[in-house]
């Protein structure tokens, strides 16, 4: 296996990259860690800074908010990973954020502000695994009924449901 | 491309919010027989104007993503037939590129036009039901009755390929799952001689028809500019005047081999997207043309011998094959941690999987981006301020599934 490529070693190799590069000039250290893996570029954000740099993103090209899902890396911390797919259809070129949430305070800015159609998205998140969005306009349950206890898609949760 | 200013006029409005007195709250669904499945609206109208429509999902969640994380890489390939079923070579597609990605294996030159091939004739039987039943909802009957006719071929087509009329999972990870029958490829170009006119007859069947015609034009609109916003991807955002097409602008399976044309209209209602749609049927009916023609010889799966099941024969004759067939089969395949997102186009607009593995032979999360899933959200914009019989006719030209929406 070879060794992966550290943060700095990715942002200098895609240092022409739109959304790197006008990261690091308007919001510089909102890039914790970037991964450069099969042709697709990943860039962790601060999680208090998810929504400025989803609007710098998008002024930088990235016009389509594709996908908002979310990883359980249960039992490590921070225990959420909030991933955001951006399209640009200038570009032709796709862009994944993440954003680090932890088990104590479960909840990450929401970006419905900036891309209205994050709002099933941000509710599918919060319905399956419990991260709360900050800011959404309507943040119920949208998958499973009003009235369940618990958020399915958690690792700790057991494939049959409690019984 | 089109800037977009992002309103909360745009956002879906919770049920209760902002209510009068004089406004009456409509239910319609469950089982509404227009709402294609198990979609419940709740909406609010003022005499005969919309006001808000709010749908409500969610009663056809069968949490196949939880499931799929208990099964191996291999087993879930049945399971995404079921989350689209009008469409389930595309779904098949997309979750094995997304694993073939992972894995980073080639594919035979010859099972990816067979994968295309069968996906454009996905989309034929995709927009064939989407057709028939759009105009059963506004009330032309008799189309159904002649698109089924075709869609019945297509059918016994993939059963002929697969055994399976609807539920084929016929692409694995690495490949097919069989080399396909040898009249195949000579009964899909009898079948491909007479679709388009068969288009022709649909078309005619419903172009001299006023009322059909006045009930989808200038009704639904969307902007492009909100459709983008709103996150809605397919034939209605080319219907709003966005000219944009996975197959064409980010290839993927040997798309980029294939010549067509990618039809769009700037209209943005209801009619648009009907004319969208028919057009991108001619379209197909050309790329299985271009498939057929030009077929290469050669394997149907990779040469990745832990990945792939070995043929029957080998499997039988030779006993390096029995061992990787009895581990393939009794501990499935570990694939190298990493994430990926892989979209196509599917008939409803851009399908993305996106894979974590954490190097076992078991998926850590697989997640489905499920096109009609955020075009639901741009409902409540097409409809409000019309009258509550566009409902109906919005909801048709969006072409929902609820099987992929709740998932």
């Amino acid at each position: 296996m070879n060794a992966t490529p550290s943060k700095d070693a990715v942002l200098e190799a895609h240092a022409q990259n739109q959304a790197i590069s006008s990261l690091l000039s308007s919001l510089p250290g909102s890039i914790q860690d970037a991964k450069f893996d099969r042709n697709e570029l990943t860039l962790t954000i601060d999680k208090d800074q998810i929504r400025t740099a989803c609007e710098v993103v998008r002024a930088a090209g990235y016009n389509m908010l594709v996908d908002v899902t979310c990883v359980d890396w249960y039992p490590s911390e921070p225990r959420f990973q909030v991933t955001y797919h951006i399209l640009s259809h200038s570009l032709k070129e796709r862009l994944r954020l993440a954003a680090m949430v932890d088990s104590i305070d479960t909840s990450v800015d929401s970006i419905t502000p900036v891309w209205p159609s994050a709002n099933f998205y941000e509710r599918e998140v919060w319905d399956l695994f419990g991260v709360r969005f900050h800011g959404h306009p309507n943040l119920r349950r949208i998958m499973m009924p009003d009235e369940w206890e618990g958020h399915p898609l958690r690792k700790d949760y057991p494939v049959e449901g409690y019984r | 491309m089109t800037e977009f200013v992002a309103t909360s006029t745009l956002l879906t409005p919770r049920p209760t919010e902002g209510s009068k007195d004089t406004t009456m709250i409509v239910n319609m669904g469950p089982q509404h027989p227009s709402t294609h499945g198990v979609l419940r609206l709740v909406v609010e109208i003022d005499g005969e104007t919309v006001l808000k429509v709010v749908p409500d999902i969610g009663y056809l969640h069968t949490g196949i993503e939880k499931t799929c994380e208990a099964k191996f890489y291999q087993q879930v390939v049945p399971m995404t037939d079921r989350i689209d079923y009008l469409s389930p070579m595309s779904n098949n597609l997309c979750y094995c590129l997304a694993v073939e990605k992972l894995l980073e294996i080639e594919i035979p030159q010859r099972a990816q036009w067979i994968r295309v091939l069968l996906n454009e004739l996905t989309r034929l039987n995709s927009h064939l039901v989407w057709l028939g039943t759009h105009a059963m909802d506004i009330g032309a009957l008799t189309v159904f009755l002649y698109t089924f006719r075709e869609r019945e071929e297509i059918l016994r087509i993939f059963e002929h390929v697969s055994g399976q009329r609807m539920m084929t999972s016929y692409f694995r990870v690495g490949g097919l799952a069989l080399e396909p029958p040898l009249d195949l490829f000579d009964r899909i170009q009898k079948f491909l001689n007479i679709l388009p006119e068969r288009i022709d007859e649909y078309q005619n069947l419903l172009m001299g028809n006023p009322i059909w015609i006045h009930r989808i034009k200038g009704i639904g609109y969307l902007s492009a500019a909100d459709a983008i916003a709103l996150g809605v991807t397919g034939p209605p955002l080319r219907a709003s005047g966005v000219d944009w097409d996975l197959r064409r602008d980010m290839p993927y399976s040997g798309y980029e081999k294939f010549q067509f044309k990618v039809p769009t209209s700037t209209e943005g209602d209801v009619w648009a997207r009907y004319m969208v749609r028919v057009e991108e049927m001619r379209e197909s009916v050309k790329i299985c043309q271009q498939a057929l023609d030009g077929m290469p010889e050669g394997d149907i799966k990779a040469d990745a011998p832990k990945v792939v099941l070995p043929d029957r024969e080998k499997m039988k004759t030779q006993m390096e094959s029995l061992i990787y067939h009895f581990k393939i089969v009794t501990e499935g395949f570990p694939v190298p941690a990493g994430e990926v997102y892989q979209a196509i186009e599917s008939p409803r607009g851009e399908m993305g999987y996106y894979v974590v593995s954490d190097g076992t032979a078991k998926p850590y999360r697989v997640h489905m981006r499920n096109p009609t899933f955020a075009t639901l959200q741009a409902l409540q914009t097409m409809c409000a301020g019309r009258l509550i019989a566009d409902v109906v006719a919005v909801i048709g030209s969006i072409d929902i599934v609820l099987g992929e929406i709740d998932r």
